[in-house]
C-alpha cells in the first residue's frame, strides 16, 4: 500500500486516525539513506531483512540482514522516533556478512535495510513490520 | 511428456467429474431416507498412502449442530475465491443440490430445517468409526491432527485439556500441531506433550529468548507408509502471542518463518522424502500464500480458519485441503507416490452425520469416562432458546448478540465486545440451553468478563485494529478470526480500505448518537489478551443472563453496515 500525498492529507485531519497508520519511509529516513549512499542507486536484490510479518511484542522485533559480499548494512526503522537502528560494518576477514539484533517499534512501520557492496553499489531491503494490539484468535 | 502438475489437474478434474468426493449425490438417497454409513465412506483407494486429517475439534466430544457462515468475505487476491464463497454460490460452485445433506454439512442457508431433518454432526466416537474404516482399507493410513484439539469445553477446561488428550491418544493419531492449546499455560503445555505417544511439530515454534528452535518441538517427523518416505511438517499457528495472552507462554515464539519452512523442506527432501506433507495451523489463505513462496510441499493439511471444502485447491504443484471444525468433518487423501514424487490423488471430505454414522463402542466408552464426573453440571438446563443461536460469520452471529446482551445488561455497560473466535456450535430453535452449550461457545482459560472506560476515539482503534487483521489484503498480516462482535454500538465498515480508514459510522444504540471520540463510555467485555484481567468469568455472566431470561429470542441483528465488498 503506497499512500499518495493527497491520501495522507485527507486521513491526517482525522486526528484519531493518526496513531493506527503505518509509518513509511519519511523525509528523516530518506536523508538518512542518502547520506548512506551518496544518492547512488540501490539494487532491489542482494540483500536480505528477516523480520516477522506481526511483532510478538512491538518493546523487541527479532531482525536478521544477510547481504553477502556486504562492507556495511544500515538498519532504519523508519516509524521510530529515532530511526537510526545500527549500521553493522564487516572488514575483509569477516566470514559473513551477516547480523541480527532486536529492535523496538513504536507502531507499525517499515524497517529498511541497505547493504553497501565491497564494489561500491547499495542494495536495499525493506519489510513491513506490524505492531497491533492482539486479540480475537480463531 | 506429461507434467507433474498435468497429472494433479487430471486428478481435480477427475474429482469434479465423477465425483469422487460424492458430493452433490446424495439429495436423491437422502429423500429415500437411504443415506447410508457405506455411501459416507465409499472411497475407491487409490495409489500407495492414504492420509486422514482432523483439526480444530476444539473439544467437541459429542455430536453438535453447527452452522457455516454466511459472510466470509476475501480480500485482495482472495476475493471471491474459495474459501470465500458461502451460501447459495458456494453451493452453485460445486454442484451441490439446495436441501440436499451437502447444503446442510458445507454451507449456510435454511439452517434450522435442514437440522431438524438431517440432525447433529461430528462426535468423536463417530470420527473413530471413519478412522477406523479407513484403516481397515489401508492399515498403515497416517492420521494427521491439525491442533486446536485441546480447546473448547466445560470438561477440556476442569481437566487442563486431559480429556482430549485421553480421546485422541485412543484414536491414534501419529503428529499434531497447535494453537489454542498453549492457552492452557506453557508448564501444562510441556507436560501434555511429553505424555504424547506421538509427534508434536512446529517447524515455527521457537524459543522466544534466544529465536532458535523450541526442543519440545521438532519441525518433522519421518513415515515410512506404503514403501513411501514420507515427512511431515509441523506449522502451528503463528501469531499465537498475539492472538492469544502472550503472557501464558512466554517462552514461546512463532510467526510464519517460510523461509525456514523452505529449509525444512530442502532439508527432509535431501533425507530422501518421497512426499512432504505440512500439518498447518496457519489458516487456509496464508496457506495458499504460503505454498506459493515454498517450494516443494505435495500436501498441505489446512487448518484454523475452519473452513470446509469439498475439493483440494491446488497451488503450483500443492494441493491445499481443508478439513472444517468441531469434529464435523474428516478428510481422506490418498495419493499416488512414485519415483519419488506424487503423481495423482483421491480426496474425499467426510461429513460427520451423526445419526448415519455409527458410534465407535471403545470410543464412545472412552468419551463417557471423561463427562461421566461431570455430567450433572453438563447437562444442567439454564433456559431455552427460541432462535438459531450460532457464531460463525464475519461481523456477528446470535450466540455473540447473546453474550453481548449478557455482557449489556449483567455488567451495566454502554457497549459490550466479544471476540470474533470461529469455535462454537449452534443451537436451533426450541432446543434447551444447557450448561455445557454455554461452555462450547465461552470456554477458555482467559474469560474474564472485565468492565472499563474507553474513550470513543480507543473504541475506534480497536475496530480498526482487529478489521486490518482480517481485511489486510496480504494474508500474511491476518490472524484468521473474524470481526470482534459488538453490543449497543453500530458502525459501517468498508473492507476495502486501508486500515485506520474503513470504521465510520459508529453510533451508539440506545441514544442513536454518534459515538464521540472524547467522550469516554462503559465498556464491558471478554477473552483480554492482558495480564490480570478481572471481572467474573463469562460463562458465568452468561448463564446468569440466560437464566433471568428463561426463554431467549435473538433475531440477526443489522448494526453493522458492510460496504467495499
Amino acid at each position: 500500500m503506497q499512500l499518495t500525498r493527497r491520501e495522507t492529507m485527507a486521513l491526517g485531519l482525522g486526528a484519531a486516525i493518526i496513531t493506527v497508520l503505518p509509518f513509511r519511509a519519511n523525509a528523516a529516513t530518506e536523508d538518512l539513506i542518502a547520506e548512506f549512499t551518496g544518492g547512488a542507486d540501490m539494487a532491489e536484490t542482494g540483500i536480505t531483512l528477516t523480520a516477522p510479518e506481526i511483532a510478538e511484542n512491538g518493546n523487541t522485533v527479532p531482525i536478521e540482514v544477510d547481504a553477502a559480499g556486504a562492507s556495511a548494512i544500515m538498519v532504519l526503522a523508519a516509524g521510530n522516533p529515532t530511526p537510526p537502528v545500527a549500521t553493522f560494518n564487516f572488514g575483509p576477514l569477516a566470514a559473513e556478512q551477516r547480523a541480527a539484533t532486536r529492535v523496538r517499534l513504536a507502531g507499525t512501520q517499515d524497517v529498511i535495510a541497505i547493504a553497501k557492496m565491497e564494489d561500491g553499489s547499495f542494495a536495499r531491503a525493506s519489510k513491513t513490520v506490524k505492531v497491533t494490539i492482539g486479540g480475537c484468535g480463531g | 511428456m506429461i507434467s507433474r502438475r498435468d497429472f494433479l489437474q487430471v486428478s481435480m478434474a477427475a474429482a469434479a467429474l465423477t465425483g469422487a468426493s460424492g458430493f452433490g449425490n446424495w439429495a436423491r438417497l437422502a429423500a429415500q431416507q437411504s443415506l447410508t454409513q457405506d455411501q459416507l465412506l465409499d472411497f475407491d483407494t487409490f495409489g500407495n498412502v492414504s492420509l486422514i486429517h482432523v483439526t480444530d475439534i476444539h473439544a467437541q466430544l459429542k455430536p453438535i449442530y453447527f452452522r457455516e457462515p454466511s459472510v466470509n468475505l476475501g480480500v485482495g487476491p482472495n476475493k471471491g475465491e474459495v474459501p470465500h464463497v458461502t451460501g447459495a454460490d458456494f453451493r452453485k460452485l460445486y454442484g451441490i443440490a439446495d436441501g440436499s445433506p451437502s447444503h446442510y454439512a458445507l454451507s449456510s442457508g435454511d439452517f434450522a430445517s435442514l437440522a431438524k431433518g438431517y440432525g447433529r454432526v461430528g462426535g468423536m466416537d463417530r470420527v473413530a468409526t471413519v478412522v477406523k474404516a479407513i484403516r481397515a482399507a489401508r492399515p498403515d493410513a497416517l492420521l494427521l491432527d491439525g491442533g486446536d484439539t485441546w480447546h473448547g469445553s466445560y470438561t477440556c477446561y476442569h481437566s487442563q485439556g486431559q480429556d482430549m488428550v485421553n480421546v485422541m491418544n485412543a484414536l491414534q493419531p501419529d503428529a499434531m500441531t497447535f494453537h489454542w492449546e498453549f492457552t492452557l499455560g506453557s508448564e501444562r503445555v510441556n507436560e501434555l506433550v511429553e505424555s504424547l505417544p506421538f509427534a508434536a511439530l512446529g517447524q515455527n515454534i521457537f524459543d522466544a529468548e534466544w529465536d532458535e528452535p523450541s526442543e519440545l518441538f521438532p519441525p518433522y517427523q519421518f513415515f515410512e507408509r506404503g514403501g513411501v518416505k514420507i515427512a511431515v511438517i509441523g506449522q502451528a499457528f503463528p501469531y499465537m502471542p498475539i492472538a492469544n495472552p502472550r503472557w501464558m507462554f512466554p517462552e514461546y515464539s512463532f510467526g510464519i518463518r517460510d523461509e525456514n519452512m523452505q529449509a525444512m523442506v530442502d532439508e527432509v527432501r535431501a533425507q530422501g522424502a518421497e512426499l512432504v506433507v505440512c500439518l498447518s495451523h496457519n489458516g487456509f489463505d496464508v496457506d495458499k500464500k504460503m505454498a506459493g513462496i515454498v517450494s516443494g510441499i505435495d500436501v498441505i493439511l489446512s487448518g484454523h480458519t475452519h473452513d470446509a471444502l469439498p475439493e483440494p485447491v491446488l497451488v503450483g504443484e500443492t494441493i491445499i485441503v481443508a478439513s472444517g471444525s468441531n469434529g464435523k468433518f474428516v478428510s481422506r487423501v490418498d495419493l499416488d507416490v512414485r519415483d519419488g514424487r506424487m503423481m495423482g490423488f483421491r480426496h474425499k471430505l467426510i461429513p460427520i452425520f451423526s445419526d448415519v454414522i455409527e458410534p465407535d463402542a471403545e470410543m464412545a466408552a472412552v468419551i463417557e469416562e471423561q463427562r461421566a464426573p461431570h455430567a450433572d453440571k453438563l447437562a444442567e438446563v439454564i433456559g431455552q432458546t427460541d432462535s438459531l443461536l450460532y457464531r460463525r460469520g464475519n461481523f456477528n452471529g446470535t450466540w455473540d448478540d447473546l453474550i453481548c446482551d449478557a455482557l449489556l445488561s449483567e455488567r451495566e455497560a454502554d457497549i459490550a465486545m466479544s471476540p470474533g473466535v470461529r469455535w462454537g456450535p449452534s443451537l436451533i430453535p426450541g432446543d434447551d440451553i444447557t450448561r455445557e452449550d454455554i461452555w462450547n461457545v465461552t470456554s477458555m482459560s482467559y474469560g474474564e468478563a472485565y468492565r472499563t472506560e474507553m474513550t470513543g476515539e480507543f473504541i475506534k482503534v480497536i475496530l480498526e485494529d482487529v478489521a486490518d487483521n482480517i481485511f489486510n489484503p496480504d494474508p500474511y498480516y491476518q490472524q484468521g478470526g473474524d470481526m470482534v462482535r459488538i453490543g449497543g454500538m453500530g458502525y459501517h465498515i468498508d473492507v476495502s480500505r486501508p486500515q485506520g480508514d474503513r470504521i465510520s459510522k459508529m453510533t451508539l444504540l440506545k441514544t442513536g448518537e454518534a459515538i464521540d471520540p472524547s467522550r469516554t463510555y462503559q465498556v464491558a467485555g471478554w477473552a483480554s489478551v492482558n495480564e490480570g484481567t478481572e471481572g467474573p468469568q463469562i460463562w458465568d455472566v452468561v448463564e446468569s443472563h440466560i437464566r433471568k431470561m428463561g426463554t431467549v429470542t435473538v433475531n440477526p441483528s443489522n448494526n453493522v453496515e458492510v460496504t467495499g465488498v
